[in-house]
């Protein structure tokens, strides 16, 4: 079953098309990587998937609400973790889950019992009442991930969720990406590390505004004749390297 | 509504924790009204006037005793000649220069009559008319004097002069600080309200946690109103404080109903706070914001009758005035604390303000963009 549903999506900006005529679905459940080279036309389509972009043409469904009517609706349903930090530094991490648990209409009651559970999870309950901004990277991002999840989305959209971490913590944002998938949301992903890649159910690789390849990670490199997911994607998105 | 409380509650917290704005919000106006007040004062005293006395008469030096005797002049040089008063002006070592010609005593004596000449510098007009109006009035007494004095009958000649027994109604003692310091209020409860909320949203924009916010299904009037309530309540604090600094400080007579007062600033504060917001929902930076703000804050206090009465500028800037909030606000402040006027008096302002509130804000929320 698809959960998006992505038909001729096209953004332009000006004369710059930034996505042009994109063409995919997603299932339900699955983890799904959107890669791409910097300026490909990643942030630009998830953002209209989330709601916070209108496009300038195309057939698009999230979670079977339409983009272009029902954005509000769409908003309840899922979450979101952009390229940019965007918890409030200045507020602690139980303030933070507090007001987007308020905004999401959760009662104080449930807003506590998911702190806890949250909290515990990432193995934080203790630093409850710490600035977020006296935190490392590393652990705002998965912070910043679990409030994405606070209110139980159909879908989670990670927008470049481990840019600038270190691998450890990188592998740990991963188990937490594996766990929310086990437990049936979708997890909707760009990254440009390409081992990432390779623990997608099925990955998209973006040039230019276009998708080249939507396939899983082990028919891509079949397909490609390539080693790992590092190969497949250079030879898709610069086809003149040769080695 | 519970969402509201929330959000507004992430407001306070964020305004406790901040270093520079805490200060900003209650050492600022205190600091502003206990400087500014006497800043502005349009009284003047100790005009520095050169003479260049070409009679040298007892009557020349009658004349220019009578004038270095008044409170509002001191004659700090004696020039030879005129060109060297003018240097003296020019390089603004004095303020005015007061030539007695040739033969003044004489003629005055002859003639019945004579004349001598004021130059003030008069790069600031207003401080020009007044001097050279003081100047005429010690001059009138002067004159009552020689008529006494020289008139050669045993019998003085009566005159008959109308006196004019002024009182001043509404600022009997004619404080000048009691009028400007409704006008620093006005100021700084509007500088507080349309940058704090502005600068506040655009901050979010910023570092890009508005886009977080966005992403939620938070309604947009929601979160316009809890960008605006904190800093309403700020700005009502921030009135009593004045308030309260202005009676013990410069014994403001407080005529009329303090709530007359709360109740009008609050409404003010809506739109002043929307205007705050509507800017910023059009801007990008902190930068942007601020120099829009600031453009739009100077046009409107100048025009809004803080110094000089709105009542003698031209007609056309007068109905500017209309879509001046700070206008309104600057009448309403004064007629409140200084002619005591009730709500009877204020409702032609009080529905302005009511009607700009619902626009402004109306526009604000719509200006508002959760998706781009």
């Amino acid at each position: 079953m698809n959960i998006i549903t992505v038909k001729n999506l096209v953004k332009k900006f000006g004369s710059f098309t930034a996505n042009d005529n994109l063409n995919f679905e997603v299932r339900k459940g699955e983890i799904f990587g959107f890669l791409g080279a910097n300026g490909a036309g990643k942030t630009t389509a998830i953002r209209i998937l989330c709601g916070l972009s209108t496009p300038t043409s195309g057939e698009i469904s999230v979670a079977g609400y339409n983009v272009y009517t029902q954005t509000e609706e769409l908003k309840k349903n899922i979450g979101y973790m952009s390229q940019k930090f965007s918890l409030y530094e200045d507020l602690t991490i139980y303030e933070n889950i507090e007001l987007y648990g308020g905004i999401y209409g959760l009662g104080l009651k449930k807003i506590k019992h998911r702190t806890t559970e949250l909290l515990s999870n990432l193995k934080m309950y203790e630093l409850k009442d710490t600035l977020i901004g006296k935190l490392p990277l590393g652990w705002k991002q998965k912070l910043a991930f679990s409030v994405a999840m606070l209110h139980e989305p159909a879908i989670v959209f990670l927008d470049e969720p481990t840019g600038g971490v270190d691998p450890v913590t990188r592998r740990q944002f991963w188990d937490l990406i594996y766990e929310a998938s086990n437990s049936g949301v979708t997890i909707f992903v760009t990254t440009h590390y390409m081992d990432e890649a390779e623990y997608c159910d099925r990955v998209t690789i973006m040039n230019n505004g276009i998708i080249e390849a939507l396939d899983t990670p082990n028919n891509l490199k079949e397909k490609y004749s390539a080693k790992n997911m590092n190969e497949v994607f250079i030879k898709i998105a610069r086809p003149n390297i040769t080695h | 509504m519970k969402t509201l409380i929330f959000l507004i509650r992430k407001e306070f917290r964020q305004i406790k924790r901040n270093k520079v704005l805490l200060p900003i919000i209650f050492i600022m106006p205190i600091l502003q009204l206990l400087i500014l007040v006497h800043a502005t004062t349009f009284q003047i005293r100790n005009v520095n006037i050169g003479v260049v006395d070409n009679d040298k008469s007892t009557t020349s030096l009658n004349l220019i005793n009578t004038l270095g005797a008044s409170e509002f002049f001191s004659i700090t040089a004696f020039p030879a000649h005129i060109s060297e008063a003018e240097s003296m002006l020019a390089k603004s070592q004095i303020d005015m220069i007061m030539v007695i010609p040739q033969n003044f005593g004489s003629n005055l004596v002859r003639e019945k009559q004579a004349d001598i000449q004021f130059i003030p510098n008069a790069i600031n007009v207003n401080f020009a008319t007044l001097a050279y109006s003081y100047a005429t009035m010690v001059l009138r007494s002067f004159n009552i004097r020689i008529i006494t004095e020289t008139t050669p009958t045993i019998m003085p000649v009566q005159h008959k002069v109308v006196n004019i027994i002024p009182r001043y109604y509404f600022n009997s003692e004619m404080n000048y600080k009691w009028y400007m310091f409704p006008g620093i209020m006005v100021i700084l409860i509007t500088m507080i309200g349309l940058f704090l909320s502005g600068l506040n949203l655009v901050r979010e924009k910023e570092i890009g946690t508005s886009e977080q916010l966005n992403v939620t299904p938070i309604k947009k009037h929601h979160f316009i109103l809890a960008k605006l309530i904190p800093f309403l309540i700020i700005g009502l604090l921030e009135l009593t404080l004045a308030t309260v600094l202005g009676i013990l400080v410069y014994n403001v007579p407080f005529e009329g109903n303090f709530l007359v007062l709360v109740g009008f600033t609050f409404i003010y504060l809506f739109v002043v706070l929307g205007i705050g917001l509507l800017i910023s929902t059009m801007a990008n930076t902190q930068q942007q914001m601020m120099f829009v703000a600031f453009f739009v804050v100077i046009i409107f206090i100048l025009l809004s009758g803080i110094f000089t009465p709105a009542e003698s500028m031209p007609n056309w800037v007068q109905k500017l005035n209309v879509i001046n909030p700070i206008a309104y606000f600057m009448k309403v402040i004064r007629m409140v604390m200084l002619k005591g006027s009730g709500i009877n008096n204020l409702i032609h302002e009080l529905i302005s303000m009511t009607i700009y509130a619902i626009i402004v804000l109306s526009l604000a929320t719509f200006r508002y963009r959760k998706t781009s």
